[in-house]
């Protein structure tokens, strides 16, 4: 069993013991503990079922790459699953829970899966649920989701709190192991600005485990020695609990900051994304140690040598009394010869070396531990945990020569260093036959905009295994960097480093090397996604040769892990099952995040009230406390209508606010239209262009409509434009098209017509806009101003500066609802006193406030376009009989020869038309209007379709627009549209305008 | 001109830094030539302020001008003083082509003072606000989470931000998450 030991654990403080529950029972662990290392302690080896089989499985590593003890943490607002419990920091009150199982941990059906194996081998789903075909998304799919994935979604909303923060260095250091350190401290010296950052919540990586000296000082001395002297250096920053998540181009770089996870609390946010620019960067990722595969390999107790050694010297926590020891390197005796030190019995070395190892393996005889040479695990025996190992031959196939009782295997493949970060915008690797590793290839890192490399490698990240190479790459990597940046780097010699000599490892890629199919099938290469050695090897007789179709057709690497362990030892099997050296093999592509990061820190602070910004007019507030039902128009939300009661319904609003303006007044908030100055002595020519119709014969005092079409000819934008003076023109665009329109006039001046003398500035917001419509509009005015608001005074599309009290007012006699209409422009900051005065003015006149459905119809009842309704981006001015405003005279404008185009001149274009229902219902919106026959799909044929349509009060019947085919020609004649229950609605073509055609009412 | 009024009427947030604000300001954005003698002269004389170069801000008393672009400046007064001013430019840049327009409505203008307002910038700017990089004296435009702003150090513990009116609110709520205490980086000590 596993245990707390009586001493030891330089990370722990025992004078802090704190609480937390796994599956609901009560533990206790320390402060500075991990959750698995408090797991371990209080014997809970057995944490969750693999995904496909449900074995039990038990922690494997103590580090970012652990497979198997991932949980579900926290609960309602704070649940997470799939939380690694190796790099989970404990806390008190931490509440984790197992996956993947039912109805318990102990006990789980799913487990049945594992006796079936032999029928669910690698490609068992494509291969069974491929047929019948229907049955798979009915049948098959369904289930599978349902038994598929490791934790559960949350439910609830998360309530912690997330941000990011942008920042910019010279040189960024990732991994605060004793690589990174003497790296940061390298460039750190040479004078740029430098970030160091490490994943875990301490400094100093492995090399505080492990055995050797630098400078003559034990390795834990000389790190405090660095980190306090790089904590004293102004140009270097320090962050722990950050992990690289991520290398984009152009330095681009994400760190991930755990903030709170180890102390959550309500107000500081959990996790800081660190949006980050360097200009090198430098992984010092160090390498991660490898498995071997043989069977039983999976059986809870069986670890990475690394991390049972880690275990004692970090937590004090043994993972049992007996470990065997099974290597094919030097490096794993430094976990026996711990064990020992720590009191705990090792019965066994099984070297599968022939020739066994070096310095080390002489010590851990010295000490009299029993090692034997040329000697591999022909099976683990043991069900939720090891009871010992059958020892074989290496060479053979697995023939037990003899049994030994243990509860742990400590095993050790190798070491691969970490290159995910070097390879994640490009960096090549290099096959390294003596270390049987992939290691970054100096000749290839990623390239930044001018082809220089940006990030280089330090440590054993880099390959180096020795500590003394491991510094001494460090140093030059960080002097490398800091030079690139422009930084002195120091010329003095890097320290000195010291560790025992390792005799040369052996690639051990199967254990025993000629083991049979049964042990093969048992002999895990992927353990969070159950996938063996046999299951690769089918693979490649089933011809997925190509190492990235042999991952997705075993999943091999494709858990939440992304084969951390497993992809190295995968793809030595898929090499040697296709007769072919391992480099040809090569690897999977590595894809940030390094490990998962969560969904919250990539949104940052972009949730609850400010998820995405809402503009707001003036009047907002007035609208809020008025019953607005709102309509987001863009980012802006604009009242659809005012309720006047709580309990009014929409239509009843609506309709009040059309009646009452066409028979007394009303008032729009048209705040949000797009207000662009143009000014210049070339701004009639650019406006010219702009528009289709003519605006430099504009009389300035004056306002024109006018339409915006693309260079393809299609419409996209219309509004009124006035001309203040001889060189300035104030162009309305509609409410979406303010800052479209202004890109689309820099656009042609910046780009194309550079030398023309035109300025333009957006000014929307600088004006809160109102609407006063309805035959006792210039009553109310008049009540507000001593100046001249008669028709003489300003005429029909016209505009005037009027002062109310002390508000500038620039009143626009423009009209979109068919009354007399003045819209007015007052200062924004002004904006809602004005709406105060217009209200109380109005009072008398029954004055009403209207909301853009009002406007829709009444614009509609005067056949006026909307852009957006009569206009989807395919339509010319053309087809809504717009003709009048495009200028025949103008030798061009923008859309001018594509509108000439065959297509565009076409007359079987559909048109704009009126269309009034028969029996006076109302047409659905898009509803198309059929005809004969039926097109090569079987669909009926159309002719037309409905762009816009709604209940007119002013006319007590539907009214809609549409564009039909030859429709001004067809005046009179009635169309078919179906409806979506199959019902059909007859609609007589009709003149588009239905209200004061002559246009007497807006001209009074 | 007492019935203008700011967007959110002075709001305030103390956290590890303060979030203000502030009233309204007289603002006009101009553009022309700005390497002519006259668009210098102009400048100078009608706020006192000389030009400023590239990323610039410069401060007299009460007004102020910053560079916004090649062509572009933006002139700050005092808001009562703002057409007054617009109209002593227009009258020294006649006959050039130029173009002079208020602003002072379309903008809200927050301050944050405290020692880590370099820091709430940071968590919402993809700007480099290192000491050594942007110091009292310089302007950005540039993004603040999802809308357009820019902003400005008038001493090291404070920095002046605007951006358009419409999106105060937000502007203000986003200044505010990011000062809330227990959210210190410590990234600019």
């Amino acid at each position: 069993m596993s245990t707390r030991l009586a001493t030891g654990g330089r990370l722990v403080n025992k004078a802090r013991a704190m609480e937390f529950t796994f599956n609901g029972k009560r533990l206790r662990g320390f402060e500075g503990d991990t959750l698995a290392s408090a797991l371990l302690a209080n014997d809970q080896m057995l944490v969750g079922r693999s995904f496909k089989y449900h074995r039990p499985r038990g922690i494997v590593a103590s580090g970012a790459e652990e497979p198997n003890a991932l949980v579900n943490m926290g609960r309602e607002e704070t649940f997470e699953p799939n939380q690694r419990a190796t790099t989970t920091e404990l806390f008190d009150g931490l509440r984790a829970t197992s996956q993947n199982h039912f109805p318990s941990l102990e006990f789980d059906v799913g487990a049945i899966n594992s006796k079936l194996a032999r029928f669910l081998p690698a490609g068992f789903y494509y291969k069974m649920f491929i047929h019948p075909r229907p049955l798979w998304k009915h049948v098959y799919e369904p289930f599978i989701r349902k038994s598929a994935g490791l934790g559960k979604a949350p439910r609830d909303r998360d309530q912690d709190k997330y941000e990011h923060l942008y920042a910019f260095y010279d040189v960024v250091v990732i991994g605060g192991g004793i690589a990174g350190l003497l790296a940061a401290k390298a460039a750190g010296e040479a004078g740029v600005k430098v970030l160091l950052m490490e994943q875990t919540a301490h400094w100093g990586g492995r090399a505080l485990v492990d055995t050797g000296t630098v400078n003559q000082m034990p390795v834990d001395k000389f790190v405090d020695e660095t980190v306090s002297t790089l904590a004293d250096m102004p140009n270097v920053t320090m962050r722990l609990r950050m992990m690289g998540a991520g290398v984009y181009d152009h330095g681009y770089l994400l760190g991930y900051e755990r903030v709170s996870d180890h102390s959550p609390s309500k107000n500081t946010p959990r996790h800081r994304l660190w949006r980050i620019r360097a200009k090198q960067i430098v992984t010092a990722t160090g390498a991660i140690e490898r498995p071997l595969s043989f069977a039983g390999n999976d059986i809870p107790g069986v670890m990475l040598a690394s991390a049972v050694r880690d275990y004692v010297a970090n937590y004090g926590v043994s993972i049992g009394d007996r470990t065997v020891v099974v290597t094919n390197n030097d490096d794993a005796y430094q976990t026996a010869i711990a064990m020992k030190n720590a009191g705990l019995d090792v019965p066994l070395i099984v070297d599968a070396r022939a020739n066994g190892g070096g310095a080390l393996a002489q010590e851990a005889r010295d000490m009299g531990i029993r090692v034997e040479n040329g000697k591999g695990i022909s099976k683990v025996k043991g069900g939720k945990r090891v009871t010992g190992v059958a020892i074989c031959s290496q060479a053979g196939e697995g023939m037990p020569l003899e049994e030994v009782a243990c509860d742990v295997v400590a095993m050790s493949g190798g070491w691969s260093p970490v290159v995910h970060l070097w390879s994640h915008c490009g960096g090549k690797l290099i096959w390294d036959e003596a270390q049987a590793m992939f290691r970054p290839d100096p000749e290839k890192a990623p390239t930044g905009a001018q082809g220089e490399g940006f990030v280089s490698v330090a440590g054993s990240a880099n390959g180096a295994m020795d500590l003394a190479d491991i510094v001494s790459d460090a140093v030059s990597a960080g002097r490398a960097a800091a030079k690139e940046t422009g930084g002195k780097p120091k010329t003095t010699k890097a320290p000195e480093a010291s560790s025992p000599k390792m005799a040369a490892m052996e690639p051990i890629w199967l254990m025993p090397q000629g083991a049979n199919i049964k042990l093969r099938s048992k002999s895990w290469l992927d353990y969070q996604n159950d996938v063996k050695v046999s299951d690769v090897q089918l693979a490649a007789r089933e011809g997925f040769e190509s190492v990235e179709h042999a991952k997705r057709y075993t999943t091999l690497g494709m858990a939440t892990d992304q084969g951390k362990l497993s992809n190295i030892n995968g793809l030595a099997i898929l090499s040697d099952a296709l007769n072919q050296p391992i480099p040809q093999t090569g690897t999977t592509t590595f894809r940030p995040p390094y490990t998962p990061i969560s969904m919250a820190a990539i949104a940052g602070e972009a949730r609850g009230p400010i998820f995405q910004p809402l503009r707001r007019t003036p009047m907002h507030d007035w609208h809020e406390e008025n019953g607005a039902y709102w309509e987001p128009v863009g980012q802006w939300r604009r009242p659809y209508c005012f309720r006047k009661t709580p309990g009014e319904d929409i239509e009843t609003a609506v309709k009040r606010e059309i009646n009452q303006t066409r028979s007394s007044l009303g008032l729009l908030d048209a705040s949000t239209l797009g207000k662009l100055i143009v000014k210049g002595p070339d701004a009639g020519k650019f406006l010219d262009m702009l528009y289709t119709n003519m605006m430099s014969t504009l009389k300035p005092g004056r306002c024109r409509y006018g339409l915006m079409c693309n260079e393809n000819g299609f419409l996209t934008d219309d509004g009124v434009v006035a001309r203040i003076d001889e060189d300035t023109f104030l162009c309305h665009t509609t409410t979406g098209g303010a800052d479209s329109i202004h890109a689309h006039m820099e656009d042609w001046l910046q780009c194309e017509w550079w030398d023309w003398k035109v300025y333009v500035a957006n000014v929307t917001e600088q004006y809160a806009q109102v609407a006063v419509v309805g035959p006792n509009a210039r009553k109310t005015l008049e009540k507000l101003t001593k100046d001249d608001l008669s028709a003489e005074a300003i005429p029909f599309m016209a505009w005037q500066d009027i002062q109310f009290g002390d508000i500038n007012a620039r009143v626009y006699r423009i009209s979109f609802s068919g009354e007399l209409s003045y819209e007015i422009a007052v200062p924004a900051s002004q904006g809602r006193a004005f709406w105060d005065q217009l209200l109380e003015a109005g009072a008398e006149f029954g004055v009403m406030p209207y909301g853009t459905e009002a406007l829709h119809v009444m614009r509609a009842e005067k056949g006026f376009i909307m852009i957006g309704d009569e206009t989807d981006g395919t339509v010319i001015p053309q087809d809504l009989g717009l003709d009048w405003a495009i200028s025949k005279k103008k030798e061009d404008y923008l859309g001018k020869r594509a509108q000439t185009r065959s297509h565009m001149s076409d007359s079987n274009r559909w048109k704009l038309v009126g269309l009034e229902t028969v029996d006076g219902s109302v047409l659905p919106d898009g509803a198309y209007c059929t005809a004969e026959g039926t097109n090569e799909n079987g669909q009926r044929n159309v002719q037309g379709r409905v762009t816009s349509t709604y209940y007119s009060p002013t006319l007590d019947r539907g009214i809609a627009m549409g564009l039909i085919k030859h429709g001004p020609d067809r005046m009179g004649e009635v169309l078919e549209f179906p409806k979506t229950d199959g019902t059909v609605i007859k609609a007589k073509i009709v003149n588009p305008v239905f209200y004061d055609s002559e246009g007497e009412k807006q001209n009074v | 001109m007492s019935s203008a009024v700011s967007a959110l009427g002075g709001a305030r947030y103390e956290g590890y830094v303060r979030v203000e604000e502030q009233g309204l300001r007289g603002m006009i954005t101009l553009r022309g030539d700005l390497n002519s003698a006259k668009m210098k002269k102009a400048v100078l004389d009608v706020t006192g302020v000389k030009l400023p170069k590239q990323r610039e801000i410069l401060h007299e008393g009460d007004k102020a001008v910053a560079w916004m672009s090649p062509d572009e400046l933006l002139v700050m007064v005092p808001y009562d003083a703002v057409s007054e001013t617009l109209a002593s430019l227009e009258k020294a840049l006649k006959g050039n082509h130029f173009l002079a327009v208020i602003v002072s409505d379309a903008r809200a203008v927050f301050c944050l003072s405290g020692d880590d307002v370099r820091e709430i910038v940071a968590k919402l700017c993809p700007v480099d606000m290192a000491p050594t990089t942007f110091a009292p004296g310089q302007i950005r435009r540039t993004r603040m989470a999802q809308i357009a702003a820019a902003f400005w150090m008038t001493s090291e513990k404070q920095i002046e931000i605007v951006c358009f009116r419409s999106v105060a609110q937000y502007a203000f709520d986003l200044l505010k998450d990011a000062a809330e205490p227990r959210g210190e980086v410590g990234a600019f000590l």
